[in-house]
């Protein structure tokens, strides 16, 4: 049997390891549960996004995925390693989890670029201080990334002098500098001006189609059809439903689904 | 007429003030570098107190913090004058107790160090202050991002934490030094020849007092003037990275 194309938007189920496994995770805020069991799996290569109206716990989950929050319970396995957490669910092993980290790359919603270090400073950061990767090698790497996403010619600038779209772009460059195995992107586009959004876009699906493994919060609907090959749909702090994006868009079975679909096209 | 008495009184106090013996201004210069050499460094033992009590405060245990709130607040409730008096004392006291009990006799406490140790004591309560406010004032992302990538906590202090709050800090710690350089003043009250005592001893012996204290006036506001300039430097690199107000604006 000939191995199947990364790009093929068909999992190939059996011969892909398993990149993140979430198993029945719960977080709570004080008494105000957010999370109540949720579970999901991404193999290498998948596309996974997470849909939900506001306040749902897409944000949550992400976080508790690289442990920026702690989750109240459940288990966290990532690349086959399980995240060894104390009895109160906080990381057990301090450097496991920063090895961890550094392979689960974040791109956030409001970009979190450091506003004291230029573009190039950004992107070598933490391969230089984290991963010891030798600075010359570090620099000449940030520089094809940033070329790739359009910022060539920006290295020496400061955040602050970036449009929203090119911090957001310097930043995937920054998560892509540490050649993670999954990218986790927490709606990287809301708190861009529309006309800024198509930039962003264009960059992650370049990424979607090279086979990166992507877990994706986003509100926008029609990219997630069109990138994603599996769809998740949270309410309320559980899944409510989850499939392929033809299924999910295309055939919602729960009601709650169909509302929220027709609340945001 | 008058022209002359100006000249007669200004040559008199160029020769006052000159720089060989007869004159006291080496004397005066002495004094200046003891005052510079205590200010520096009991804002350098200041700003590590205030690092250290800033973390304290900020994500240390309630025993830690209930302890840093209370240094801080008598520190900063208390007169400096009763204080440097207290901690000199208390300091040389206990020093000398500790050498006798071993054995040893009394020890002669270098005056530098004395002072660097009272003041810096003195420093450290407003610079956990002005730190742990600048810490606060840094954007979580900033950290949050450090984390995200697998930064450990020290290195996310070093590489990220301190440079972001630079700039919010360094208008309080340019404040904090020039008080530093006069609170020295204060230790002449303990026999230390810092600047003021010097000029004291030079204006007594010689009954010119005003031009000796118009002269220490004087090295004082250059200090002043020196170290304004270095701060706006440091502001300016502190603020690397963020837009400044005035272009906005325009
Ligand atoms: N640190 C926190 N402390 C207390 N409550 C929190 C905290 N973070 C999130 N919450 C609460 O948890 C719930 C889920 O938040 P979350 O940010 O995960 O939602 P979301 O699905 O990402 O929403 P949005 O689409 O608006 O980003 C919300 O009710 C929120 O108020
Ligand atoms: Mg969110």
């Amino acid at each position: 049997m000939p191995t199947a194309a990364s790009a093929d938007p068909l999992p190939e189920p059996d011969t892909r390891a398993e990149a993140i496994h979430v198993e029945d995770l719960h977080k709570s805020f004080g008494s105000l549960e957010v999370l109540k069991g949720v579970s999901l799996k991404a193999k290498k290569g998948d596309v996974v996004a997470i849909i939900g109206g506001s306040g749902s716990g897409k944000s949550t989950m992400l976080r508790c995925i690289n442990f920026l929050e702690t989750p109240s319970s459940g288990r966290i396995v990532i690349d086959g390693e399980e995240v060894k957490v104390n009895a109160d669910g906080s990381p057990a092993d301090r450097r496991q989890i920063e090895r961890i980290r550094t392979r689960l790359a974040m791109v956030f919603q409001q970009f979190n670029l450091w506003t004291h270090r230029t573009l190039l400073e950004n992107i070598i950061e933490v391969p230089v201080y984290v991963l010891k990767v030798p600075r010359a090698e570090a620099i000449a790497q940030a520089k094809v990334l940033l070329d790739r996403v359009g910022l060539g010619d920006k290295i020496e600038t400061f955040p602050a002098f970036l449009s929203g779209g090119q911090q957001q772009r310097g930043a995937i460059a920054r998560a892509l500098a540490v050649d993670p195995n999954v990218m986790l992107f927490d709606e990287p586009t809301s708190a861009l001006d529309p006309e800024l959004v198509g930039e962003v876009l264009t960059v992650i699906r370049d990424l979607a189609a090279e086979g990166r493994t992507m877990l994706l919060v986003t509100h926008e609907m029609k990219f997630a059809r069109e990138v994603a090959n599996h769809v998740v749909y949270l309410f309320e702090g559980r899944i409510e439903e989850q499939g392929p994006p033809a299924e999910v868009f295309g055939n919602p079975q729960s009601q709650r689904l169909k509302q929220f679909l027709s609340s945001v096209s | 007429m008058e022209l002359i008495l100006e000249t007669l009184g200004l040559a008199e106090s160029a020769k006052l003030l000159s720089l060989s013996p007869p004159g006291w201004g080496a004397n005066l210069l002495r004094g200046l570098a003891n005052s510079l050499k205590i200010a520096s460094g009991a804002f350098g033992f200041g700003l590590l107190i205030g690092l250290f009590g800033a973390y304290g405060k900020l994500y240390g245990g309630p025993v830690l913090r209930d302890l840093l709130a209370i240094y801080t607040t008598v520190i900063r409730a208390v007169p400096e004058l009763v204080l440097i008096l207290i901690l000199y004392y208390v300091g040389t006291d206990l020093i000398n107790q500790a050498s006798s009990a071993m054995g040893y006799g009394r020890v002669e406490i270098s005056g530098i160090v004395a002072g660097i140790w009272v003041l810096g004591i003195v420093q450290g309560a407003y610079s956990i202050e002005v730190l742990r406010g600048a810490i606060l004032a840094v954007p979580p992302g900033q950290i949050e991002a450090a984390r995200a990538f697998g930064m450990p906590p020290l290195m996310t202090m070093w590489r990220v934490t301190i440079p972001a709050m630079m700039s919010f800090a360094t208008p309080g710690l340019a404040n904090l030094w020039l008080i530093a350089t006069k609170d020295t003043a204060l230790l002449a009250i303990v026999g230390f020849s810092e600047l003021t005592l010097e000029t004291r001893q030079a204006a007594s012996s010689t009954r010119a007092y005003f031009t000796f204290f118009l002269a220490a006036g004087g090295l004082y506001l250059m200090v002043t003037l020196c170290s304004g300039a270095v701060f706006g430097r440091i502001e300016k690199w502190a603020r690397r990275g963020q837009p400044s107000l005035r272009e906005d604006r325009g």
